[in-house]
C-alpha cells in the first residue's frame, strides 16, 4: 500500500436540506476533494459548515443530491452496502446500550458486524488495553463518565478492522484528559495499522496532528493542505502583546478585538494577548491601538490561519455586542467590597457517592469566575447548587447577600441563568419568551416594555421570530437576553460556548467581558480551556474536590514551574497531580 | 398589597405562557378539541346496549295463523331481523354455529292446535350464549313480545308488571352512557395534558430555566394547573353541548351544580396528571404512566359496568378513583336533577384526591431525585 492511494474522492458534491422556515439550505455546496489512504485527515469548520453531512454521505447514510462520491474505489450512491461493509463510522452521539456492560456492548457490536469468534478475543483485548478499560468490563455503559463513554464508543466502532474510519467530532463535550487519550488511540491505529481516518473537529490542536486538513464553511471548502502549509497564511502577522502591570489581559484583548480594521483576531493567553494583525494596516495605527503594550512576534499556528479564513468569509457577521449600559445590575450594591457569592464547606452527596466534597470559595462583585473540571468532576453539581437548582447536603451558600437555604426565591430573583442547551420555549416568539421571563422576575407594565425593547436592541434580535427555529448563534443571544432581562447581579453560564463557532465565541466573550465591566458577576463553566484565560479566577475540580483555585496565572504556576504553559496542559497537569496525590493517600491508608 | 399584586402578576405571566405554548400551534389546537368532538360522536352512536337488527331464524313447523301473527309481531318491532326461514331442525345448529343468527325460534307443529284447545303452547328459543349479554336482552325482548301476544289472545295473567323507568323512560343506554362521557372523555385529555406539561419542560430543559426564576412551587403549581383545568372544562363543555343539542338528551339539573362538580373533578384529575408529570423525566414516561393508569380508572368508574356488581375489594378501590364520583355526580345532576345535598358525598373523595396530589406535585417539582 503506498501513500498516494486514494480512499475518498469527491466531485462537485451537493446536498440540500429544508430549513426550519421552509427554505432550502445547501449543507454541502459543491465540494470537490481527495483524501489519501493511510493518513489522518481532518475536516474543520464552524458549526453548520457541513462536516457531519459530508461524513454521513461518505458513510452512505445520506443520499447525494448531485456530484459524485467514490469511497474505497466504490460508488457510494450505487452500492452503499458494500462501502458500509468496509468502513466504520462513529457519529457524534454513539449508540451505546446504557444498561449493558462494557463487555456486552462490545459483544453486541461484534455480533452486529459478524466478527468471527476467534478474531474477537485478540481484538477485544487490544481495544480494552488501548482504551484502558479492561478494569471496567462489567460496568454498565450508562455508569461511565462522558469521556469513558466516548472511548467505549470508539472501541465498539473498531471491533472489526475497517479500511476507513470516520469520526464525527469525537471530542465534543469531552474534557482535555479524555480528549488526549482518545487521540492517542487514533494515532496508534494510524501508525500501527495504517488505517485511513477522517475526523471532523472544532479543535485546531487536533487538526494540527493530521496529515491533511480541509477547512469548510457554509457547505464550501475554504482551503486544504497540510497544517504546515495552511499555517503560512498567517506568516508574519502573528504577535503577542503584554498588557501593562495590573491590567487584565482581557481588557487589552477587548480593545484589540473591537478594532477589526487593524486586528483580525485577539485572544487572551497566559497573561498576555495573542493577536493577528491586518496585513494592510500600518505600524503607526497599530501602536495607536496598543498604547504602550510591548509586542513580540510569535510563530503562527493553524488556529491563526483558520481564524483569518473565517474572518474573510464572514466579515459582517458576529459583530461584538458591546457597550451595554442597559445590562448593569438593577440593585446598586452599597457594599461594593463584600463578596457576591460565599461558599463554605459545601457538600453534596447522592446516596453514598460524594459528588462535591467540602468546597469553599468567594466570588467578588464584577468578577468572572470559571468552574473547570473533567467530565464527572462535580462542577455541574456545584454549579446547580449555586443557582439554586439543587439543594446542598450541607454547608453554607450565600448568593447576592442572601442565604440560598432560607431566602431561596429572593436569592433566585438576583441571578440570571443560561443553560448549556437551548432551554427557552421553542414555539413562542422571541418577544413572548422575553416577556414571559421578564414577568417571571416581576417586571411588568412600562418597565417590562422598556427592558424587552432594550434587550431586543442590545442583542440584535427580531421580536417576531419563532425562537425554536433561530440559528444556533441567535438562540444563544436570546438565551443571554433572557438571562439578563431582569438585570441580575450574577449571571450563571453553563458551557455557553459548546457547539458555537469560533467567531461567535469571540463575540460572546466580548459581551461577557463588557458585562463584567458593568459590574455583573459571571460564573461560567467551560470545556474550552483557553477560555479560562478570560476569567479573573478559576477553580479546577476533580472527583468532587477543588484542586486549584486562583487567577489563571496562579493556576498555571501551580501546574508547574514553566509559567508559559497553556491552560490545556496546565489543566491536565493539575488533574493528574491531584489524582496521583489522592491515589497515594489511598495507598497509605 | 404591593407584594400581593406582584405575586399575582407573576403567576399570571406563567399562566399566560402556558396557554400560549399550548394554543399557539394550530395543530396542537386541533388536537385539543377534535378528539373530544369525535369521541363524543363515536360513543353516542357506537356504544349502546340497545338492540336493533338482531339476526334471527325461524323454524316454523306449525305454519298456522297464530304462528304467522306472532312472527309478524316479532318482525314489526324493528329489533329483530329475520335472516333465514328453516325447514328442518338440523339446520338450527348451522345457523347458530356460523354466527348467522343470534337466536332461532322454533314453533312446534302442534302450536296452533294447542292454542286453539286452550292448552299450554311451548315455544322454543335457542340463543347464542357466546354473547351472553346480547342474547339475554334479546330473549327478554322475545318474552315481552310473547307476553303482549298472550294478552291480545285474552290470556291475561292475574298480575301484570307495568314498567316505568324514571329519568330514562325508554331505558335507552345512550342516556346512561352519554352524560358519563362529560366526565370520562374530558378526563382522558386533561390527564394527558397535565401529565405532559412538566415532563415536556423537563425533557426540553426549560424546567430548569423556570426553576431558577423566583417562582415558588405554589406559583408553578397554579401556573401549571389552571390552564389544564381550564382546557379540561372547555372539553367537558364541548361534550356537554353535543349531548344536549345533538343527541338531545334532556338535562334535568342545575348547570351551576354540574360545573361545580366538573370543576372539582377536573382539579382532582389535574392533580393526578401533574403528579405523574413531576415524577417523569421524559414525555414518553409521562405518557406511559398515564395510559397505565387510565385503564383501571375507566374500568373501576362505573362507566360501563356498575360498581355495585364488583367484588368488595374492587369496590373499595373505587373510592380513590375520581372518575367514579365524577361520573356519579354528572349522571345524577344531569338525568335526575339532583341537588347539592344529594351529590354532596361525591365531592368528598374528589377533594381528598386533589388535596393529596396537588401538594405532592408541587413538592416533586423541586425534589424529584435525580
Amino acid at each position: 500500500m503506498n501513500g498516494a492511494e486514494i480512499t475518498v474522492s469527491v466531485e462537485a458534491l451537493r446536498k440540500t436540506f429544508e430549513a426550519p422556515d421552509g427554505g432550502a439550505v445547501a449543507a454541502v455546496d459543491g465540494i470537490s476533494m481527495t483524501v489519501r489512504a493511510g493518513e489522518l485527515t481532518a475536516l474543520v469548520g464552524p458549526d453548520g459548515a457541513g462536516k457531519t453531512t459530508l461524513m454521513r454521505m461518505i458513510a452512505g447514510l445520506l443520499k447525494i443530491d448531485a456530484g459524485s462520491l467514490r469511497v474505497l474505489g466504490l460508488d457510494v450512491a450505487a452500492d452503499p452496502q458494500s462501502v458500509q461493509d468496509r468502513i466504520s463510522y462513529m457519529p457524534q452521539r454513539f449508540g451505546l446500550y446504557e444498561d449493558l456492560s462494557v463487555q456486552e456492548n462490545l459483544d453486541l457490536y461484534a455480533d452486529l458486524h459478524g466478527v468471527p469468534q476467534q478474531e474477537r478475543r485478540d481484538r477485544f483485548a487490544r481495544m480494552l488495553e488501548m482504551t484502558d478499560m479492561a478494569r471496567f468490563t462489567e460496568r454498565p455503559a450508562g455508569k461511565l463518565s462522558g469521556g469513558m463513554k466516548q472511548k467505549l464508543g470508539l472501541a465498539c466502532t473498531l471491533v472489526r478492522s475497517p479500511d476507513l474510519l470516520l469520526l464525527d467530532e469525537p471530542s465534543v463535550g469531552v474534557d482535555p484528559l479524555s480528549r488526549r487519550d482518545l487521540w492517542k488511540i487514533v494515532q496508534q491505529l494510524v501508525d500501527e495499522e495504517h488505517l485511513s481516518v477522517i475526523v471532523s473537529t472544532a479543535y485546531m490542536d487536533e487538526a494540527e496532528r493530521c496529515a491533511q486538513v480541509f477547512v469548510m464553511n457554509r457547505g464550501r471548502l475554504l482551503a486544504e493542505g497540510a497544517p504546515e502549509t495552511l499555517r503560512t497564511r498567517a506568516q508574519g502577522l502573528t504577535f503577542t502583546a503584554t498588557p501593562s502591570e495590573g491590567m487584565p489581559a482581557r481588557e487589552l484583548q477587548a480593545r484589540l478585538i473591537d478594532a477589526p480594521d487593524r486586528i483580525i483576531d485577539a485572544v487572551p493567553s497566559g497573561g498576555s494577548v495573542r493577536f493577528i494583525r491586518q496585513p494592510e494596516t500600518d505600524d503607526a495605527r497599530l501602536r495607536d491601538l496598543l498604547h504602550d503594550a510591548p509586542i513580540e512576534p510569535r510563530p503562527e499556528e493553524l488556529e491563526d490561519a483558520f481564524m483569518m479564513l473565517l474572518r474573510q468569509e464572514e466579515a459582517e457577521v458576529a459583530t461584538a455586542l458591546t457597550d451595554q449600559p442597559a445590562s448593569e445590575p438593577a440593585s446598586a450594591q452599597a457594599d461594593q467590597d463584600k463578596p457576591v457569592i460565599v461558599v463554605r464547606d459545601l457538600v453534596r452527596k447522592f446516596g453514598d457517592f460524594t459528588a462535591v466534597a467540602s468546597t469553599s470559595f468567594d466570588v467578588a462583585r464584577g468578577e468572572i469566575f470559571g468552574l473547570l473540571g473533567p467530565n464527572g468532576a462535580g462542577k455541574t453539581t456545584t454549579f446547580r447548587m449555586l443557582c439554586g437548582l439543587l439543594p446542598a447536603t450541607s454547608g453554607h451558600l450565600e448568593v447576592a447577600g442572601l442565604n440560598l437555604r432560607t431566602a431561596r426565591a429572593a436569592a433566585r430573583g438576583r441571578i440570571g441563568y443560561v443553560s448549556q442547551k437551548f432551554a427557552l420555549y421553542g414555539n413562542l416568539s422571541v418577544r413572548e419568551n422575553l416577556e414571559f421571563f421578564g414577568g417571571a422576575y416581576g417586571l411588568r407594565g412600562k418597565r417590562l416594555k422598556t427592558r424587552v425593547a432594550a434587550s431586543l436592541e442590545q442583542f440584535g434580535l427580531d421580536p417576531s421570530a419563532q425562537s425554536g427555529i433561530l440559528p444556533a448563534g441567535y438562540k444563544q443571544r436570546l438565551a443571554m437576553a433572557t438571562g439578563l432581562i431582569h438585570q441580575p447581579d450574577i449571571l450563571f453560564l453553563d458551557e455557553p460556548t459548546s457547539g458555537i463557532d469560533p467567531l461567535a465565541r469571540r463575540a460572546f466573550w466580548r459581551t461577557i467581558t463588557a458585562l463584567a465591566g458593568g459590574g455583573v458577576t459571571i460564573i461560567i463553566t467551560t470545556h474550552f480551556m483557553e477560555e479560562a484565560e478570560y476569567c479573573d479566577r478559576i477553580a479546577i475540580q476533580d472527583a468532587g474536590r477543588v484542586l486549584a483555585l486562583g487567577t489563571p496565572r496562579d493556576v498555571r504556576q501551580q501546574a508547574g514551574d514553566a509559567g508559559v504553559m497553556d491552560m490545556n496542559s496546565a489543566f491536565i497537569a493539575i488533574v493528574e497531580q491531584g489524582r496521583a496525590k489522592h491515589d497515594a493517600k489511598e495507598a497509605a491508608a | 398589597m404591593q407584594r400581593a399584586i406582584d405575586y399575582l402578576a407573576r403567576t399570571l405571566a406563567l399562566i399566560r405562557k402556558e396557554l400560549l405554548a399550548l394554543l399557539k400551534d394550530p395543530s396542537s389546537r386541533t388536537l385539543l378539541f377534535a378528539p373530544a368532538v369525535l369521541q363524543a360522536l363515536l360513543f353516542g352512536y357506537g356504544a349502546t346496549y340497545d338492540l336493533t337488527h338482531v339476526p334471527y331464524a325461524v323454524l316454523d313447523q306449525s305454519r298456522g295463523a297464530a304462528s304467522t301473527d306472532l312472527l309478524a309481531r316479532l318482525d314489526g318491532t324493528g329489533v329483530f331481523k329475520r335472516v333465514a326461514t328453516l325447514t328442518t331442525s338440523s339446520q338450527i345448529a348451522e345457523m347458530i354455529d356460523g354466527g348467522d343468527a343470534l337466536l332461532v325460534i322454533g314453533i312446534p307443529s302442534d302450536f296452533e292446535a294447542r292454542l286453539a284447545s286452550g292448552r299450554q303452547a311451548p315455544l322454543q328459543v335457542i340463543l347464542d350464549g357466546r354473547n351472553s349479554s346480547t342474547a339475554g336482552s334479546a330473549s327478554g325482548y322475545v318474552s315481552s313480545i310473547v307476553a303482549s301476544y298472550n294478552q291480545s289472545l285474552g290470556n291475561t295473567s292475574s298480575i301484570t308488571v307495568v314498567r316505568r323507568a324514571w329519568f330514562n323512560p325508554n331505558l335507552e343506554s345512550r342516556w346512561n352512557m352519554m352524560p358519563a362521557l362529560i366526565a370520562s372523555l374530558s378526563m382522558l385529555q386533561t390527564l394527558l395534558l397535565a401529565a405532559l406539561s412538566v415532563a415536556r419542560e423537563r425533557e426540553q430543559g426549560t424546567f430548569d430555566q423556570l426553576l431558577v426564576t423566583p417562582f415558588t412551587p405554589l406559583q408553578i403549581l397554579i401556573g401549571k394547573a389552571l390552564p389544564s383545568i381550564l382546557l379540561g372544562l372547555v372539553q367537558s363543555t364541548i361534550i356537554f353541548l353535543i349531548i344536549l343539542f345533538w343527541f338531545q338528551i334532556p338535562m334535568n339539573g342545575s348547570v351551576w351544580l354540574l360545573y361545580l362538580g366538573l370543576f372539582m373533578f377536573t382539579v382532582a384529575a389535574v392533580g393526578i396528571g401533574l403528579s405523574i408529570s413531576a415524577v417523569s423525566l421524559t414525555m414518553q414516561q409521562a405518557m406511559l404512566y398515564t395510559f397505565i393508569l387510565v385503564m383501571p380508572l375507566m374500568l373501576l368508574s362505573g362507566l360501563l359496568t356498575p360498581v355495585r356488581n364488583m367484588p368488595a375489594i374492587l369496590q373499595l378501590a373505587t373510592y380513590v378513583n375520581p372518575l367514579r364520583f365524577g361520573i356519579d355526580l354528572v349522571r345524577r345532576v344531569y338525568l335526575e336533577g339532583a341537588g347539592f345535598g344529594d351529590v354532596a358525598f361525591d365531592f368528598v373523595p374528589l377533594l381528598i384526591v386533589a388535596a393529596l396530589t396537588l401538594p405532592l406535585a408541587a413538592w416533586l417539582f423541586r425534589h424529584r431525585l435525580n
